[in-house]
């Protein structure tokens, strides 16, 4: 590979920060492109943050507008949290990708295009009606790069058709931002040594450093731009994806539980990910089960949690409707279960790939009857490590299904993930009923303190018992049609799940403790919410931020942090659950902040919400 | 606990303390019965049996078993016993259904559990009718039966529950009749011998909603007449004495032929019956065989050996262990590119 630290040929510019967007048809291999960057960016050690945005179609024809798929990544020398409102980059690979994403550039930002696909006809395809290019160059730095032709002229006497020799292009792409961004390409080149051989590997080996030379030779670009490492936290970081630290949470669990788990799924965008990455570990004993379909996922896993299993199953919006009658069933027989919903667009079939937060109300009160369980939403790719470990932790400890809430957002998006000690990781010893401590087995007996039922699992002589969905007989568990009964078990079980609030940890506000302004969010929000609240700050605003974890039950001492402030302001991707919440448990006169779009908040407009509340 | 622990256990040791709760002169009474009959002779500890059950009147089989048991929601018992079945392999997953249970809203997953080869029991009680919903038509209910869903006759083609199982690739097929104790416990302990799904359709009375369905075949004295009894090696033969009849197969096509008492059926072109045949399609000819051209087939219409989808599913995981080791969580958080900052 050249010699990134050789005598540079041209001067270089230091940066702080740097957002790029990768565009193209969804064959030309923007995803990967841009997940290349991402590792490559990652081990420069900046931090940074990314947004995979493609369509539900998985070829849609070739240059129209319905097929293009992004990639956009922000890194960073300061302490980032959001994939950035618009790109100061956009590499667009042919006009539709052009068309697409060209208006969200930054104004005077540089717009680098393939202009060997820029032909009549592809520009048609695209809907241009005449040639874009005369008013881009007055509106962004225009780059015009013959991928396509260098890539061939680089890859010529290779054993290689056409057609696959089209395909490296993306990889000459690479190249070039690598050079401009003084980026290593090793990560990439011992990937592409795994992924491919022969000459496949020697082309996209050969394109990726040609890429690279073009950079440092050709005259379009004048400098190459230098993004100082990032001054966080000291420790061992890694890429992580939020689909990926789930799979590895989910993992996790059943090491520091010491018990087998069990995963039951069907294949759901955004979810199925998380299914494919557990998948990959059956020598920590985990066994994933691909269902017929999503009732058969929660149904298999319902089965694995009464064997004794650490159990859990994953979908998106559609799939965890389908689970709903047998996650009531689990609410019934209060066994331990992880049931995982990524939240995406809809409602039906919605948009696959597009994030929203709109399930809230579906999780909580989705199910007949009176049927509580806990509610605990991820925050950040990074974090749904540590939310599948605690979800496993409230499941077992409280006997009951407790429910994940992720998006599309945070699945899909990478961010640099300080690697946790596993030594200090929290332990649960699980605890299965044992025969030897009980005279009489009563399965629907209480633990005094957490209200939580025996875990008495098949094989274990002297506990046979039966359990089932019809209403159960306290301590006994048999079938009981008594009306006082009836009504002391669904206050049993909404008392159980209630006084998990004792359990958790008390909401904590980041900024001011009281005063003007607090900006309340759940889940996938996170980045962009703090990203504004610092830059409100920066501004002289007193604006406070609490971010929500545990949505059922609610930390204890949320009413009391709400009632500190005077206004209080709450962004959701939805049209509001979380605030329907709040003001009906609270009577707090929570302002609303909604956007349905499928697509993650803007910081701007975040501040543009806190400016004008705080200063109405 | 070893099975030959030499802990002496009779049927009594099977029966919970719940009162049951069928109908008087429901076919479910000798099913349970029989099956609390033949646990003890099956040399598994109590503690590793479990019934599941999905929802209808046969569902409610798990709470009269002192056994473990999951009463579980409609249709979806054998996706749970599969769950439970793929957690702990040791254990002796029995599962309840019925008709409309099994056929109609768990037809799904009777299907995949049937093709996965799930090492279970599934026990199907077909007494062609919704019982606990009081008596509307089932998948399997007859052309033009009338009921409170279908005042003017049903019009949807039933679905053989045989055929149906067939279909979904079984290991193991077998019919028996509530009534008749000896042949269901014959079944019963077949079934639990195989490894591998065992479907078992059982017909059963519904005194309430359909009374009579089995009759000719319930009646000890047109059972010989109406039912083919299928014995492993033995000719396709059936009728009380002075009616002897047999079954020949010409191109595929089934045919009754009569037999004097002392002819040799096979020399008379009466086929011999083959659980194993690899083909399943001599069982797909026998469960074409229907009332009133045909008996009806009891007994055990196919057995045959495959995998099963829990030890497979074990043998992967031992599998990866062996190849690279009890998986290190450390090590796995530190996998590929990483960086000090």
């Amino acid at each position: 590979m050249p010699a990134t630290d050789s005598a540079p040929h041209k001067n270089s510019e230091q940066l702080e920060s740097v957002a790029i967007r990768f565009a193209g048809d969804s064959g030309d291999g923007m995803q990967l492109t841009g997940t290349k960057f991402t590792d490559e960016t990652a081990l420069a050690g900046n931090d940074l943050s990314t947004f995979p945005d493609f369509p539900a179609e998985i070829r849609a024809p070739a240059g129209t507008m319905a097929g293009v798929s992004g990639f956009q990544i922000h890194f960073s020398s300061r302490d980032i949290h959001t994939p950035a409102d618009r790109p100061d980059v956009l590499i667009a690979f042919n006009p539709a990708a052009l068309r697409a994403n060209v208006d969200d550039v930054r104004p005077g930002g540089t717009v680098i295009i393939n202009i060997d696909s820029f032909n009549e006809k592809a520009l048609k395809r695209a809907g241009y009606e005449g040639d874009p290019l005369p008013d881009l160059r007055e509106r962004y730095n225009l780059v015009e790069i013959p991928f396509t032709t260098l890539n061939r002229e680089a890859l010529q006497g290779l054993d290689l058709s056409s057609r696959d020799i089209d395909r490296c292009k993306n990889f000459f792409a690479l190249g070039v931002l690598c050079w401009l961004y003084g980026r290593p390409m090793d990560a990439t080149e011992r990937w592409l040594a795994g992924k491919f051989k022969d000459q496949v590997l020697e082309g996209n080996i050969r394109t990726l450093r040609a890429g690279y030379a073009f950079g440092e030779t050709t005259e379009l670009f004048p400098t190459s731009f230098i993004v100082p490492s990032a001054k966080i936290e000291s420790g061992t970081y890694r890429n992580i994806t939020g689909n990926q630290a789930l799979a590895w949470g989910l993992v996790a669990a059943g090491v520091q539980m010491d018990r087998e788990v069990f995963l039951g799924a069907y294949p759901i965008t955004p979810a199925s990910d998380v299914l494919h990455e557990v998948a990959r570990f059956r020598h920590f004993g985990v066994k994933t089960f691909q269902a017929e379909d999503e009732i058969a996922a929660v149904s298999s896993t319902i089965g694995a949690a009464f064997a004794g299993n650490l159990a859990v199953t994953v979908s998106s919006g559609p799939g965890f409707i389908l689970k709903q009658e047998a996650l009531g069933l689990a609410v019934m027989t209060e066994l331990p279960l992880v049931a995982i919903n990524v939240q995406r667009a809809g409602p039906s079939t919605g948009s696959p790939t597009k994030t929203e937060q709109g399930d809230l109300l579906a999780a909580l009160y989705g199910r007949h009857s009176q049927s509580p369980l806990p509610i605990i939403a991820a925050s950040t790719p990074g974090d749904c490590f540590h939310t599948a470990l605690e979800a496993f932790r409230i499941a077992v400890k409280y006997m009951t299904p407790v429910v994940i809430l992720s998006d599309g957002y945070i699945a899909n998006s990478a961010e640099p993930w300080l690697i946790p000690d596993v030594d200090s990781l929290e332990r649960t010893e699980i605890q299965f009923a044992n025969p030897i401590d009980i005279g009489e087995f009563l399965p629907y007996s209480r633990d005094p303190e957490t209200g939580a039922r025996p875990w008495a699992i098949p094989g274990t002589p002297g506990l046979e018992h039966r359990i089932g969905g019809l209403t159960k007989a306290d301590g006994s568990g048999n079938v009981s049609y008594e009306a006082d009964n009836h009504g002391k078990m669904i206050q049993l079980r909404k008392d159980k799940i209630e006084g998990i609030a004792a359990d958790l940890p008390p909401v904590e506000v980041d900024g001011p403790d009281s005063g003007e302004l607090l900006v309340v969010g759940w889940g996938g929000t996170k980045g962009s919410i703090t990203a504004a609240c610092e830059r409100a700050r920066e501004q002289g605003m007193s604006v406070s931020q609490i971010h929500l974890r545990h949505l059922n039950p609610f930390p204890s001492n949320l009413g009391e942090v709400l009632g500190r402030f005077s206004k209080v302001l709450l962004p959701e991707l939805s049209d509001g659950h979380l605030a329907m919440l709040l003001r009906s448990k609270y009577l707090v006169d929570v302002q609303m902040l909604n956007k349905i779009e499928g697509q993650p908040f803007k910081i701007s407009e975040l501040m543009d919400a806190i400016t004008e509340l705080y200063n109405r | 606990m070893a099975a030959d622990a030499a802990v002496k256990v009779s049927r009594k040791d099977f029966v919970s303390d719940q009162d049951v709760r069928w109908c008087p002169g429901c076919g479910d009474y000798s099913i349970l019965a029989n099956v609390q009959r033949v646990m003890p002779e099956l040399g598994v500890p109590r503690e590793n049996v479990v019934f599941v059950s999905g929802i209808g009147c046969s569902s409610r089989f798990p709470y009269y078993m002192n056994t473990y048991g999951f009463h579980t929601i409609h249709g979806r018992a054998p996706a749970f016993a599969t769950g439970i079945k793929a957690s702990n392999p040791d254990l002796s997953v029995w599962i309840v259904t019925g008709d409309g249970d099994g056929l109609s809203i768990g037809g799904n997953h009777l299907l995949h559990t049937i093709r996965r080869n799930v090492n279970t029991q599934i026990l199907l009680f077909n007494n062609k009718i919704y019982g606990l919903t009081k008596g509307q038509y089932s998948p399997t209910s007859d052309i033009g039966t009338k009921t409170k869903s279908t005042p003017q006759g049903a019009i949807d083609h039933p679905i053989d529950p045989i055929s149906f199982a067939l279909g979904c690739g079984a290991t193991f097929i077998a019919r028996t009749i509530d009534v008749d104790a000896k042949h269901m416990q014959q079944v019963l302990k077949r079934a639990h011998e195989h490894k591998g799904t065992a479907f078992v359709e059982i017909l059963q009375n519904c005194p309430v909603f359909n009374d009579g369905i089995w009759d000719e075949l319930q009646d000890r004295k047109t059972r010989a007449q109406s039912s083919l009894v299928l014995e492993h090696g033995e000719p396709l033969v059936f009728g009380p004495p002075g009616e002897k009849k047999g079954i020949a197969f010409s191109s595929g096509i089934p045919s009754v032929i009569d037999l004097a008492d002392d002819d040799d059926p096979v020399a008379k072109g009466v086929v011999v019956h083959d659980e194993q045949a690899p083909a399943a399609s001599y069982a797909g000819v026998l469960a074409t065989l229907q009332r009133p051209d045909f008996p009806l087939p009891v007994g055990v219409l196919r057995a045959v050996e495959k995998p099963t989808y829990e030890d497979d599913l074990q043998a992967q995981v031992d599998s990866a262990i062996a190849e690279r080791g009890k998986g290190d969580l450390k090590a796995l958080l530190h996998s590929g590119d990483t960086w000090q900052i």
